[in-house]
């Protein structure tokens, strides 16, 4: 357990926008309207950008401002742009997606945390970061982006969990090194870049095929 | 400088296709690239075997006999299959299953694929291999969704899903690695540097080390195809173009393996514990028996064949993880076994399929009456792969089997009844498919068969007499690997 | 025990009672504000009151004494509970002996004893109304107590005057963790207090009511002490929420120097309160029955992250 101090107010603010991903991590996790995740995906990626500002300002690591130059452009503005331009096409904007016992769920991601956070606590203590006790956070978001992935029956909220787990990722590197280095963090988003384009390409193809963008219609590969 | 050429030609090869990939030449200047790919690996690994390891452009990319011969390996099966493609590609254009525009797709992504492998394997920067490896799934994605069907887009979806989800967990593992790297090397890229990390492996901190390596075994382990791991395996590789299953069995397995490989150097270096080699045996062994087993059951050759690089693959990392000089020499000499068997199978199994039109084994027959060379080429490919002597992958199994007895002996009866049902199965499914009554058709263009040969060859070549220069390359190779 | 802080005692005991009519007054003209209504005038609960208590009680010939003596049970724990939250002063001798988790108690005595007088009688809307009020309670005493265990970790203590005081005089200071525990108690207020969207206070339509459903058989005294007894449990919701989010104002028992700053500091926290509690109700629609444990499940899951969130970040 960590112990209060009276910290300056930009570290405050780290903290709240860490306890704020994580909320963003469970509400995408209930969320039945494909708007409004696309929504709260780029609701993620706002703070995430807010956070990497703050520690640059309180550490005064200049590369860090790039890096959150690089996250607000592609996953605030280009991504979400490109999901919206996606579903408008695809005819899915107002869909809504029955989901499978929210309690439940919820009560899972809830141990999941728990989970994380223990997992994340070694490496929080030998980090050398001020950002070092948001680790549990990041790590906990990947594992709800993760079991989002896995409950969502839908082909683009699937996709969806996929980059809010890449983002939760992204602030586990911030949060234990300062961000990777940068040609390798250049390397990730040109990755993510591409892999939504392919995905795009894809659920068109998905589509025409299947007349549908429910998972279930490619469950049918199996042992036989 | 040999780099630059041996990476650039690939990527000029891609934007070249994706502009004129539809032409009746594309095929061929697909071959001439990869041709012009070969040649330069080759200047580069006589490079190496003669002058020792090389680091290149501000230690960023480092040769050393280990990725070196795995360069050589992947660009000349790149070169055979694309000859093997040629043909492949006309018929399949021919049978109206492809349009002019998949076709461009097709050979610029081709192209691609392979300079993604190379960046992979000459990298010094655990970071950009990671990137490589992500960028080798993408180009390949859309590759084994290329014929539209509702089993290729659910295959392709498995596999872009799962070898992303994969991906993530090796990217977590590498942010660890740089966690620990940071603490003795400082900030910056140089952190990354494999070359660098080895010289400071003891001095890493044991536990992040441990965490990471078990990430990026999960993470490099499901694009090598490890069970529990490996759901999208099978179908990937059944339902794509057959020059793409040949080099997604015979090459990306390879490469993921050789990621592993490099983490495991450095978590024995700072753990000074059997832990690493542990993790990878258990997956290696699990990865042998399950594979055997699901064989079995396959009735679609791909699917099977898939199964069998599974088991394979199972193979070299239990030999990887046992660790020691002879066993590491085995798993690199069976890597290049297998590679070469089963690309070669892909591709007698890919015209065999074409003639028949189907993929399921229960309809092709005969194929020694309707097409002698196919027909033997399926029979002898198959006898490679199943470690029949003379040919290389018995070699290569001997030597793992006994280092087990020696060092690891409660394994040694899973292997040798994993091996045994794996045999069994494909055995007994491939002689009605040789010889049996037939009523298929003739191809419209004849197939290729020399590359299937000239693999079949080597492999035999290399099963009866190791020529010296490839036991020292192999023996440095292993070297490095502790 | 000096003399002063008794008085404050018996000072707040009778501010709370005259407040709580006034306060839901406030709630209501609010809300016919907002819905451009003229409204029925900030007194007209008292005049509520003043009307019931001269009526005649009716009983239904099956009543035990359990149904009779419900009301009273009800009013006096509320007003217990009311005496003991800090309003305008902490320290006072009732808070001693009283915490946070005996305060759950209390409320959940009240309703306990509603729940069985409303099944006394044997109408069918008074079980209906029973089952209902036992569903959301059960969700949300646990996140209700959630937000108290986030609190008090903050405070290092249960003693909800010992949580006013080490938040009021922390200074200002972002918690996440009370953040979330604040909109986890906001989400529980609204279900305890039958508001909008859990449920509609003023509907006339049976099926869709859990508190009132409850209260159809009574009239007159019983009503009023019930009626009375609500807005009281507004009121004790509402300071609880001031007391651990917001204490600022609130001085020390036996002070009467700076009484008038501490009221005028509660008065304007209950104004904006009481004004947001209606844009709340006016804006929301009413859930569904069957959605409601979804929405006090989120409430428990927030609580839940913000005990968390305080033993991973120590904020």
């Amino acid at each position: 357990m960590a112990v209060i101090e009276h910290l300056p107010i930009a570290q405050q603010l780290l903290n709240l926008f860490a306890a704020l991903l994580l909320l963003i991590a469970f509400a995408m996790l209930s969320q039945r309207r494909i708007l409004s995740l696309i929504n709260l995906f780029a609701l993620q990626g706002f703070i995430l950008t807010l956070s990497i500002a703050d520690s640059a300002w309180l550490t005064h690591q200049n590369h860090l401002y790039y890096s959150a130059a690089l996250t607000l452009l592609i996953k605030v503005i280009i991504l979400p742009w490109l999901l919206h331009r996606l579903i408008r096409q695809l005819n899915i904007e107002w869909d809504v997606e029955t989901l499978i016992n929210i309690p439940t769920t919820m009560l899972i991601g809830i141990v999941l945390v728990v989970f994380a956070f223990n997992l994340a606590l070694p490496i929080s203590e030998l980090s050398g970061t001020i950002l070092r006790h948001t680790l549990g956070i990041a790590t906990a978001s990947v594992l709800l982006s993760f079991m989002m992935m896995i409950t969502r029956r839908k082909a683009v909220p699937q996709v969806i969990g996929f980059l809010a787990m890449e983002n939760g990722l992204f602030f586990a590197a911030t949060s234990a090194t300062y961000g990777m280095p940068m040609v390798v963090e250049l390397g990730i988003a040109l990755d993510v870049l591409v892999g939504m384009f392919i995905f795009g390409i894809f659920f068109f193809q998905i589509r025409e095929t299947f007349d549908s963008l429910e998972i279930r219609h490619m469950e049918k590969l199996k042992e036989d | 400088m040999e780099i630059l050429i041996l990476l650039g030609m690939p990527l000029f090869g891609g934007a070249l296709l994706a502009l004129t990939g539809h032409r009746r030449f594309a095929p061929e200047l697909n071959s001439a690239m990869s041709l012009a790919t070969l040649i330069a690996s080759a200047v580069l690994t006589a490079r190496v075997v003669r002058d020792g390891p090389i680091t290149v452009l501000n230690d960023q990319f480092f040769i050393d006999p280990f990725n070196v011969f795995l360069v050589t390996l992947t660009a000349f099966v790149g070169f055979t299959t694309a000859m093997f493609s040629r043909p492949y590609m006309h018929n399949e254009a021919a049978h109206g299953k492809l349009s002019t525009a998949r076709l461009r797709l097709y050979h610029s992504m081709y192209q691609m694929f392979t300079f993604t492998m190379l960046l992979a394997l000459t990298t010094n920067n655990m970071g950009i291999l990671w990137v490589a490896m992500e960028a080798a799934t993408l180009t390949t994605v859309l590759l084994v969704s290329l014929y539209r069907t509702p089993e290729s887009l659910e295959a392709a979806w498995k596999y872009f899903i799962l070898c992303g989800v994969g991906i993530a967990q090796a990217l977590f593992g590498t942010i660890l690695l740089y966690f620990a790297a940071e603490k003795v090397l400082g900030e910056g890229g140089n952190a990354l540097l494999w070359t660098h990390l080895n010289e400071i492996k003891g001095t890493l901190e044991p536990t992040v080390l441990s965490l990471s390596f078990i990430f990026m075994l999960v993470g490099y382990g499901t694009k090598a195809g490890l069970v529990p791991l490996h759901n999208w395996l099978p179908d990937a590789h059944a339902e794509g173009p057959t020059p793409i299953s040949a080099v997604l069995s015979g090459l990306l397995l390879n490469v993921a393996l050789y990621a592993v490989v490099r983490a495991k150097v450095l978590v024995d270096g700072a753990l000074h514990t059997p832990f690493a080699g542990q993790l990878m045996m258990g997956f290696g062994l699990l990865s042998v028996v399950m594979a055997a087993f699901f064989l079995s059951r396959q009735k679609d050759i791909k699917r099977m064949f898939a199964y069998s690089s599974i088991e394979h693959m199972g193979l070299i990392t239990f030999a990887f993880g046992m660790g020691g000089p002879v066993a590491t020499f085995a798993a690199l000499l069976h890597m290049t076994m297998h590679s070469l068997t089963k690309s070669a199978i892909f591709f007698v199994v890919g015209h065999a399929a074409q003639k028949s039109g189907t993929q399921v084994m229960d309809s092709i027959r005969g194929l020694i009456k309707t097409n002698p060379t196919i027909g033997w080429g399926l029979a002898l490919g198959t006898l490679a792969i199943l470690g029949m002597p003379p040919f290389g992958v018995f070699a290569s199994e001997f030597l793992i089997l006994t280092t087990a007895m020696h060092e690891h002996t409660w394994a040694t009866p899973f292997l040798l009844v994993a091996l045994g049902v794996a045999f069994a199965s494909i055995f007994g499914k491939v002689q009605p498919m040789v010889f049996g009554e037939t009523t298929g058709k003739r191809l419209p263009h004849p197939p290729a068969m020399i590359p299937v040969f000239v693999h079949l060859a080597l492999v035999l070549m290399l099963g009866l007499y190791i020529p010296p220069y490839l036991v020292t390359w192999y023996h440095q190779a292993a070297a490095m690997l502790g | 025990m000096k003399l002063s802080t008794l008085l404050f005692q018996f000072f707040q005991n009778g501010l709370v009672l005259l407040l709580a009519p006034l306060l839901l007054g406030w709630v209501n003209q609010c809300r016919a504000w907002l819905q451009n209504r003229s409204g029925a005038g900030l007194l007209q609960p008292y005049r509520m009151l003043f009307k019931l208590f001269h009526k005649d009680a009716v009983l239904a010939d099956n009543a035990s004494v359990l149904f009779r003596s419900t009301p009273y049970i009800l009013f006096s724990c509320m007003w217990l509970a009311a005496s003991l939250v800090p309003m305008v002063a902490t320290d006072l001798p009732l808070s001693a002996a009283v915490d946070v988790i005996a305060l759950v108690g209390i409320l959940a005595l009240a309703r306990v004893f509603i729940a069985l007088a409303a099944m006394d009688i044997g109408t069918a809307f008074g079980s209906l109304g029973a089952r209902r009020e036992m569903l959301v309670s059960f969700l949300a005493e646990p996140a209700l107590l959630m937000v108290f265990f986030t609190a008090a970790s903050i405070s290092a203590s249960t003693s909800l005057v010992t949580i006013v005081e080490t938040i009021a005089h922390r200074g200002f200071f972002i918690y996440p963790s009370l953040a979330f525990a604040g909109i986890a108690f906001l989400m529980v207020l609204l279900a305890e207090n039958a508001r909008i969207p859990v449920d509609n206070p003023s509907t006339h339509l049976e099926l869709t009511m859990i508190h009132e459903a409850m209260i159809l058989e009574y009239s007159a005294r019983h009503l009023a002490l019930i009626e009375w007894a609500s807005s009281l449990k507004l009121l004790v919701y509402m300071s609880i929420g001031f007391a651990l989010f917001l204490p600022f104002g609130i001085t020390e028992a036996g002070n009467w120097a700076a009484l008038p700053l501490s009221l005028a500091a509660l008065f304007a926290k209950l104004a904006v309160a009481g004004f947001g509690l209606a844009l709340l109700e006016t804006l929301s629609a009413k859930q569904r029955v069957f959605r409601v444990p979804e929405y006090l499940g989120t409430a428990f899951l927030l609580a839940v992250l913000a005990i968390l969130i305080h033993y991973l970040l120590g904020a």
